[in-house]
């Protein structure tokens, strides 16, 4: 467009000195200023309630997987999530000794009983988790003091971050010490809590030994089971045992380090399921509401200073000059309606996650990638609204 | 070197066969210091020929130079270029709404390198102290009469020390009182400085501020050489 040397004496002034004339308009209106940065800011509460839903759900729904703590495990490679498992021979968990670095396999059962609640007696299915707690090969929150209690007969731990429709089963356990439930139509005793997390599978957890799982699902064949934990010597290279692992283990099994596990699970309920799709579509659809807001205030902003811009003009301000001054404004509201946004996201977090009990928080990342989209949104608002400066044209002046 | 030379100037709207030319063949120069007055009656292009020589219109057929720039051919940046050697002054005063008085003068400095926020400053002030508005420079627009704010105008126009003035029908929103002081305090100050000034106006009112009035009918200058009061 024109020689930068005359536009730009110092590099800074390049771009403060448009940014301080986009300030001073935008300053100079309050209403129209502060309708702006609402706009910014609803678009951004929309975002960020969006992909939080979104996160909160992925990691709900691995929750169970994710608390599970073993170095490696087996799943059979048709089982697409954990709520609805193929099975694989127990025979594989022995197999596994073959390698001298694994230091334990343990089988894994998963199922779903109905649990009543011991306040009101009303039922719901619940997760049954069982293996051999005693082996030490899975670490999940909570689970070492009880490991002695789960050796008696017909004992389970219940997760304490079950939905509350299971009845407050650590009220009760404060109150009166280990007490009975029933289990798929069986007595069962509470002795302990730990810490999994309600899923989309499972509303709640409850985790016992391999000998009661039996006890309760007798329905199942004890040669078949869902998953195996393994544990490696200290010191395995895990990347080295997994390879090993698969090269000896017939075609029935996968063989997974847990953080695998764990994705394996995500991209089902990314892939298979339309939840991914909706909050990214949900977020979508707040970016451009956001945009038509700022898009609207920019244009106006422009339209009823046409004939300023056109003075400056005349001039000598380039078009350029004026472009980066519309782009600073874009920018400025990216800013002044993301602060207040992101407070406001925060509280909301807050408030949403005490009522869902989904794991609703603010992360450094999330929170960076929603600016962007916000400032990208400005953006290209500013870009289409810059296409009005056309109109104010200097020979219309006089 | 006369700051504005212009020889066979023509132009027209449109094109083809619904082409109405405005300007015909028009000659025209404007020595260094004077100030000229251009008259006549609405649509003989006298403010057509205003653009042209301000660089905000692209010329058709003619020579036009202007402080040295040949404007036939002359590309959008060599135009942008010249026009900050240009001081405007319209017929409103444009200014923007949302700066000082000063802040709006300094705008026009801001195109010119090497100087700094605080000598912008102190220059826009010197400036509004010419304009007799030294009690004034942090009032807005707004906050100002018609003649006030026309005399930011011309502190702006005068501000970046031009070349030349241009100025449209500058006292056409003014009373007879405050449009006089306008262009009586725009030629003080330009004589001072030695610009030359291009004057619209059918404001007869105004016409003693003139070293020469150039009359204009039907897109023809009709008598280069009168001379005025």
């Amino acid at each position: 467009m024109e020689a930068s040397h005359q536009t730009s004496p110092r590099p800074a002034e390049f771009f403060l000195l448009p940014l301080r004339l986009a300030w001073r308009q935008l300053r100079a209106e309050k209403a129209r200023l502060f309708s702006a940065i609402a706009g910014v800011m609803f678009a951004c509460v929309l975002v960020f309630m969006q992909l939080g839903f979104r996160a909160a759900l992925f990691q709900s729904t691995t929750a169970l997987l994710a608390s599970m703590r073993a170095d490696i495990f087996l799943m059979h490679p048709l089982t697409t999530a954990s709520f609805r498992p193929e099975t694989l021979p127990r025979v594989r968990a022995s197999q596994t000794f073959a390698l001298p670095e694994v230091r334990a396999a343990v089988p894994v059962y998963l199922a779903q009983a109905v649990w009543r609640n011991p306040e009101n007696g009303t039922r719901r299915p619940v997760q049954l988790v069982g293996f051999d707690t005693e082996a030490g090969v899975m670490d999940l929150p909570g689970l070492a003091p009880l490991i002695e209690a789960l050796k008696r007969p017909d004992t389970i731990a219940f997760d304490r971050r079950s939905r509350p429709e299971f009845g407050d089963v650590g009220k009760i356990l404060a109150e009166q010490g280990p007490f009975k439930v029933q289990v798929a139509n069986k007595q069962m005793e509470v002795v302990g809590l730990v810490d999994i997390g309600a899923s989309f599978g499972a509303d709640g957890n409850i985790v016992m030994s391999e000998l009661n799982f039996r006890r309760i699902a007798r329905e199942r064949i004890a040669n078949t089971v869902d998953l195996v934990a393994i544990k490696l010597a200290p010191g395995s290279d895990l990347n080295a045992a997994v390879a090993r692992l698969r090269a000896l283990l017939p075609g029935d099994v996968m063989v997974l380090a847990q953080p695998d596990l764990v994705a394996h699970e995500r991209a089902y309920w990314e892939n298979a399921t339309p939840i991914g799709f909706i909050f990214a579509f949900g977020s979508l659809m707040g970016l451009i509401v956001g945009m038509v807001i700022v898009y609207q205030i920019l244009f106006s902003d422009i339209a009823s200073h046409l004939k300023e811009y056109a003075t400056l003009k005349a001039m000598g301000y380039s078009n350029a000059y004026l472009g980066r001054t519309v782009l600073s404004a874009a920018l400025l509201l990216a800013v002044l309606g993301f602060v207040p946004g992101m407070l406001f996201s925060a509280f909301l977090y807050d408030v949403v996650g005490k009522a869902t009990f989904l794991p609703m928080g603010m992360d450094v990342e999330r929170t960076l990638f929603i600016f962007l989209l916000i400032f990208g949104m400005c953006a290209s608002a500013g870009m289409l609204a810059m296409r009005k400066l056309r109109d104010a044209n200097p020979a219309d002046m006089f | 070197m006369q700051p504005v030379l212009i020889e066979k100037l023509s132009y027209a709207y449109g094109t083809g066969a619904l082409a109405r030319p405005v300007l015909r063949e028009i000659d025209l120069v404007v020595e260094p210091g004077e100030i000229v007055l251009l008259t006549g009656p609405s649509g003989s292009g006298k403010t057509t020929l205003l653009t042209l020589i301000g660089a905000l219109r692209g010329m058709q057929d003619g020579t036009c130079r202007v402080l040295g720039q040949e404007l036939a051919g002359a590309t959008e940046a060599q135009r942008v270029e010249l026009r900050r050697r240009i001081g405007f002054i319209f017929q409103n005063h444009n200014l923007l709404g949302f700066l000082t008085s000063r802040q709006n003068v300094a705008m026009a400095l801001e195109l010119h390198p090497g100087l700094s926020e605080r000598d912008r400053l102190a220059r826009a002030g010197e400036m509004l102290a010419a304009v007799g508005l030294s009690d004034r420079t942090e009032y807005r627009p707004g906050q100002l009469s018609g003649g006030q704010r026309q005399r930011v105008a011309v502190a702006r126009a005068l501000a970046v020390r031009p070349g030349l003035i241009l100025a449209d029908e500058p006292t056409a929103a003014l009373d007879k009182q405050s449009g006089s002081d306008v262009v009586h305090l725009l030629r003080e100050l330009a004589k001072r400085d030695g610009v030359p000034i291009l004057l619209v106006t059918h404001d007869p009112r105004i016409l003693d501020v003139a070293d020469r009035i150039v009359a204009m009918e039907d897109g023809r200058i009709i008598d280069p050489e009168a001379e005025a009061a």
